[in-house]
C-alpha cells in the first residue's frame, strides 16, 4: 500500500491513475464476459483478440510517440494497404517473395520520408500533410492492385494466422509485445524519449537545449511508415489475400488506441504500459460483446463512446477543480 | 484638478500562482481627468494588477471598485464593458488589416443587409485622429506602422470604445523623443475629456513631467501614494527599492583571462548588422539598449537559434559552426534565454529532468539513461544553487519564479561551460534571489568563466558588468568600462543620440 503511495504522489500521479483505471476496466470486461459464457476465458478469446488487433496495435506503438512529440499520423492504415498492395502485385508477377517483402519495407520507409519531409523541412501542419498522404497511398495501392484480389501466398508464410506453435500466442500479439518492450525502453529510459516529451511538451526549450527537433520529429516519421508497411506485409499473410482496400479506416483506431492508453492528444504525456493495457482492454471488451452477440456496428458504438470518455474525463476534472475552487473563493470574497 | 469620486478602486486585492504571490496587497485609487504613475520594480507586481484589471486573472481576495460598486471582471470583455482599456508594451494589432479595421474588429459599422459599412469606419477613425491630433492615414495596413503609431492605434481602439480608464504599459520604452512628446500630447487630450490614465513606467523623469500622482509597489504590496509635488526623485528610488542600491551588487576580483569569444561582422539582415566584439574568460560584458534593438537576437544568432546572414563566430580559436545550438553547446557555450517558461524550462516536466535535459547525452550507458544519475545530478546543483523545492518529481512550474530561473541556470551550469550567455539574468524574480544570482555570477567569472549578460535593468548592467556595449537599432552604438559608464551614457548611446564607438 505505501509503494502504491508513493506511486501516486510520484512524477506521473495523473498517468499512474489512468492506467489503474484501465487494469479495473480489463479485469471488469473480464468478468462480465466470463460471466456471458463459459468459452471466454479461454485461450480461443485471447488468441482471437489478439489476432484481431495485432496490427493496430503494432501500428499504435510509433503513433504514440508521434503523438507526444504534439503530431499525428493519419496515413497509417494506407500505408499498411500500400504495403499489402505491393507484396500482392509483386508476388503474382512471380518476384522472389522476400524480394517483394523488402521492397514493401523500403517504400514504408520512404512514404514515411515523405510525411516527415513535408512536415520538418516545409513545417506543414501533420494533420494536413498526413490527410494528404492518407489519400495518396491509397491512391497509390488502388492504382498497383486495382480491383484485384492477390492470393495464393506460400503457406510458410500465412501459417502467421495460426497461434506460434506450442502455445496459444497470435503471431501479431507476440511481435506487438517485443516491439512495445522496445518502444517502452526508448521512450522511458533513454536520452531520445526524453527528447521526444521535451519536444511535445515545450518545443523550443527543447530546441534550445540541444536537441534536434527536426530530425526526430523526422525519424520518427520513417519509423511509423516502416512499421505501417510491416503491419501490411502480416495482415497480407494473414488474411491469405491483398487487396487495394486492405486495412481501410484503420488510422483511427490506431489514433483510438493511443488516446484511450493515456495519451495526451496535446502532446508531451503517455506511456507505453499504457497503450499496452488499451489495447488489451479493447479486445477484451470486443469479446465480450461478441460473446453477447452485439453485432460489430453496435460495437463501434461502445469504442467511440469509451474513446470520447477517454479524452473527456481528464478534461472534465479539470474544470471541475477549476470550479471547484473559483466556488471556494466567492464564499472568501462573500464573508 | 479632479472630481472627488474616484473612478476606479483598487483594494488590498492578491493573486498567487501556486506558491508564488504574485500579488499580497494591490491598492490604488484613479480619479478621472488625472494620469498617475504606477511604479515597482520588476516584480512589484504591477505587471500582475494590470492584468486582473484587463480580466486576463482573477483576483485571489480583495475589491476591484468602479464608480462607486463593487466589480469582479472576469473576462477582457467584462474589463472593456467596464470601460477599462488595456495599452500593452508591445501592441497587438493585426498586421494585414488596415489601421480602421484593427480600430473597429469585431464591432465594426454595418449599412443595410448587415454589410461592413467601410466608408463609415473609416470616417470614424479619421474623426478619432483628429480628436488626438495625430496624422496616420486609417486606410493603410498595420504592418510596417512604428511601435509609436501602433501604441496611438491602441488608444484610438480605447476612445472608440468610450474606455475612460486607459492603462498603458511602459508605452515609452521603444519611443524616441519625438513620439514621446507626440504621446504626451495626446495624453493630455484624453485627461481634458474626463479620462483616467494609469501608466506604468520606468523613466522616472518622463513620470514627473507627465503624471499628476504615483503609487508606489514592492513584493507586491502597496508601499504609498502621494501626488507628484509631494515626492522627490529619491524618494522613489527608495520605496521602490526599499534599500540602499549600491549595496546590492557583489563585485568579483578576477583577472581577465583569454580571449574566448570573437565575434566578427556579425550580420542578420533587417535585424542587426556588423557587431564586432570580444568576450574573455574572467569577465562580464554587458549587452544593453532598449527593448528590440536586437541584443536578444545577437545572442541568439551567436548560440545558432537563429542563422545568421554575415560574419564570423570564433570560439576559442575555433570558428562556430552557425545555426547549430548543439554545435555552440559542444564547443562550451550554455544559453540562459530571456523566456524562462517558454525557452528555459520544460514547465510540465519533473525538475530533476530539466536540470539533465541539456546534459542527458552524459548521462547514460549503452544508450540508457543510468538509473538516478538525473536525480543526482539535480542533487548536485539544487544544492549549490539553493533551489528551494518539494520533491525533484514535481513539475518545475510548482517552483517561484526566482527558484524556476535557478533550475535554468543550473541546467546549463552542468554542462561546466566556458561561456555562459544569459538574457535577462533576473527578469521577474523577487529581490532575494536577485542579489543570489549577481553572487553566482560573480563566483562564475571567478572560476573563469566568460559572461555575456542582456540585461534592461539599468542597475545591474552598471552594478555587474566589467564592460558595457550598448545597441542601437541593430548596431553596436558605444562600448564603455566599468569605470566610465553611467545610466545617462547608456541612455544616450541606447537612443542614438551620441555614437562613441571605440
Amino acid at each position: 500500500m505505501s509503494t502504491f503511495k508513493t506511486l501516486l504522489s510520484g512524477r506521473s500521479r495523473a498517468l499512474v491513475r489512468w492506467e489503474f483505471g484501465l487494469v479495473l476496466l480489463l479485469i471488469a470486461t473480464m468478468i462480465f464476459g466470463a460471466n456471458e459464457s463459459k468459452y471466454f476465458l479461454g485461450w480461443q478469446t485471447f488468441f482471437f483478440a489478439g489476432l484481431n488487433f495485432g496490427e493496430i496495435a503494432i501500428m499504435a506503438l510509433p503513433m504514440t510517440l508521434i503523438i507526444i512529440t504534439g503530431e499525428i499520423d493519419l496515413s497509417v492504415a494506407s500505408m499498411l494497404g500500400l504495403s499489402a498492395s505491393l507484396l500482392g502485385y509483386l508476388f503474382i508477377h512471380g518476384w522472389n517473395i522476400w524480394l517483394a517483402m523488402g521492397i514493401c519495407l523500403i517504400v514504408g520507409i520512404l512514404g514515411g520520408a515523405l510525411n516527415g519531409a513535408l512536415i520538418t523541412i516545409l513545417g506543414l501542419p501533420s494533420i494536413a500533410v498526413t490527410i494528404g498522404t492518407l489519400t495518396l497511398y491509397r491512391g497509390i495501392a488502388l492504382i498497383v492492385l486495382g480491383s484485384n484480389t492477390a492470393q495464393g501466398f506460400p503457406v510458410s508464410f500465412t501459417k502467421l494466422s495460426l497461434p506460434i506453435a506450442h502455445t496459444h500466442i497470435a503471431w501479431d500479439f507476440a511481435i506487438f509485445i517485443v516491439l512495445a518492450l522496445i518502444f517502452g525502453v526508448v521512450l522511458h529510459s533513454t536520452a531520445l524519449g526524453r527528447s521526444i516529451f521535451a519536444i511535445g511538451l515545450q518545443p523550443e526549450t527543447a530546441f534550445f537545449s540541444g536537441i534536434r527537433v527536426k530530425r526526430i520529429k523526422f525519424s520518427l516519421y520513417v519509423v511509423s511508415g516502416l512499421i505501417s508497411a510491416f503491419a501490411g506485409l502480416l495482415y497480407t499473410f494473414q488474411q491469405s489475400s491483398s487487396a487495394s482496400d486492405t486495412g481501410l479506416g484503420l488510422e483511427l483506431n490506431v489514433v483510438a488506441i493511443a488516446l484511450f492508453g493515456g495519451i495526451s492528444i496535446f502532446g508531451g504525456r503517455g506511456t507505453i504500459i499504457g497503450v499496452v493495457l488499451a489495447v488489451c482492454v479493447f479486445g477484451s471488451l470486443q469479446a465480450s460483446l461478441t460473446a453477447i452477440n452485439v453485432s460489430a456496428q453496435a460495437q463501434n458504438i461502445v469504442t467511440g463512446c469509451l474513446l470520447l470518455v477517454s479524452v473527456l474525463l481528464p478534461n472534465l476534472t479539470q474544470s471541475f477543480s477549476d470550479t471547484k475552487r473559483k466556488l471556494q473563493r466567492r464564499k472568501v470574497v462573500g464573508t | 484638478m479632479h472630481s472627488h469620486e474616484a473612478v476606479l478602486k483598487v483594494e488590498h486585492v492578491s493573486k498567487s500562482f501556486g506558491p508564488v504571490q504574485a500579488l499580497i496587497d494591490g491598492c490604488v485609487e484613479l480619479f478621472p481627468g488625472e494620469a498617475h504613475a504606477l511604479l515597482g520594480e520588476n516584480g512589484a507586481g504591477k505587471s500582475t494588477l494590470v492584468k486582473i484589471l484587463a480580466g486576463i486573472y482573477d483576483v485571489d481576495a480583495g475589491e476591484i471598485i468602479l464608480n462607486g460598486v463593487p466589480v469582479e471582471i472576469s473576462s477582457p470583455l467584462a474589463a472593456r464593458a467596464a470601460g477599462i482599456a488595456v495599452i500593452y508594451q508591445e501592441p497587438t494589432l493585426f498586421p494585414d488589416l488596415s489601421v480602421a479595421e484593427n480600430i473597429f474588429m469585431g464591432r465594426q459599422p454595418l449599412s443595410a443587409g448587415r454589410r461592413i459599412d467601410k466608408a463609415e469606419m473609416i470616417r470614424r477613425t479619421r474623426s478619432v485622429f483628429e480628436r488626438l491630433g495625430v496624422d496616420i492615414s486609417a486606410t493603410r495596413k498595420a504592418r510596417g506602422l512604428s511601435v509609436a503609431d501602433q501604441q496611438i492605434v491602441e488608444i484610438a481602439k480605447a476612445i472608440s470604445f468610450d474606455s475612460k480608464i486607459i492603462i498603458m504599459d511602459e508605452p515609452t520604452a521603444a519611443l524616441t523623443d519625438v513620439e514621446v512628446a507626440r504621446l504626451f500630447e495626446v495624453v493630455k487630450t484624453l485627461r481634458s475629456e474626463g479620462s483616467a490614465i494609469m501608466f506604468i513606467s520606468h523613466r522616472l523623469e518622463e513620470v514627473f513631467a507627465m503624471c499628476q500622482r504615483v503609487t508606489i509597489m514592492r513584493d507586491g504590496n502597496f508601499v504609498r501614494t502621494s501626488t507628484i509635488e509631494e515626492i522627490s526623485l529619491d524618494e522613489i528610488i527608495f520605496s521602490m527599492v526599499g534599500r540602499d542600491i549600491v549595496s546590492v551588487y557583489s563585485r568579483h576580483n578576477s583577472e581577465l583571462g583569454d580571449l574566448i569569444l570573437d565575434v566578427k561582422g556579425l550580420t542578420r539582415a533587417g535585424v542587426f548588422k556588423d557587431i564586432n566584439f570580444q568576450v574573455h574568460s574572467g569577465e562580464i560584458v554587458a549587452l544593453a539598449g532598449l527593448v528590440g534593438a536586437g541584443r536578444t537576437e545577437v545572442a541568439r544568432g551567436i548560440f545558432g537559434i537563429d542563422p545568421i546572414d554575415g560574419g564570423v563566430v570564433t570560439f576559442k580559436g575555433k570558428k562556430l559552426k552557425s545555426g547549430s545550438p548543439l554545435a555552440a553547446m559542444s564547443a562550451g557555450i550554455g544559453f540562459v534565454p530571456e523566456d524562462r517558461r517558454q525557452q528555459g524550462l520544460v514547465m510540465d516536466m519533473a525538475i530533476d529532468r530539466n536540470v539533465a535535459l541539456a546534459s542527458i547525452h552524459d548521462l547514460t550507458r549503452l544508450g540508457l539513461i543510468k538509473s538516478g544519475s538525473e536525480k543526482s545530478l539535480a542533487t548536485r546543483w539544487a544544492s549549490q544553487l539553493q533551489v528551494k523545492f518539494g520533491r525533484f518529481s514535481n513539475p518545475v512550474k510548482t517552483l517561484s519564479g526566482g527558484n524556476q530561473q535557478k533550475v535554468v541556470l543550473a541546467k546549463w551550469l552542468a554542462r561546466t561551460p566556458s561561456l555562459l550567455i544569459i538574457d535577462e539574468p533576473t527578469r521577474g524574480i523577487d529581490i532575494g534571489t536577485k542579489s543570489e544570482v549577481h553572487k553566482l555570477l560573480s563566483e562564475l567569472v571567478s572560476n573563469g568563466i566568460g559572461i555575456l549578460m542582456i540585461s534592461s535593468e539599468m542597475p545591474e548592467v552598471l552594478g555587474v558588468a566589467d564592460r558595457i556595449l550598448v545597441i542601437h537599432e541593430g548596431r553596436l552604438s558605444a562600448e564603455f568600462s566599468r569605470a566610465e559608464a553611467t545610466e545617462a551614457l547608456i541612455m544616450r548611446a541606447a537612443t542614438g543620440q551620441e555614437s562613441v564607438v571605440a
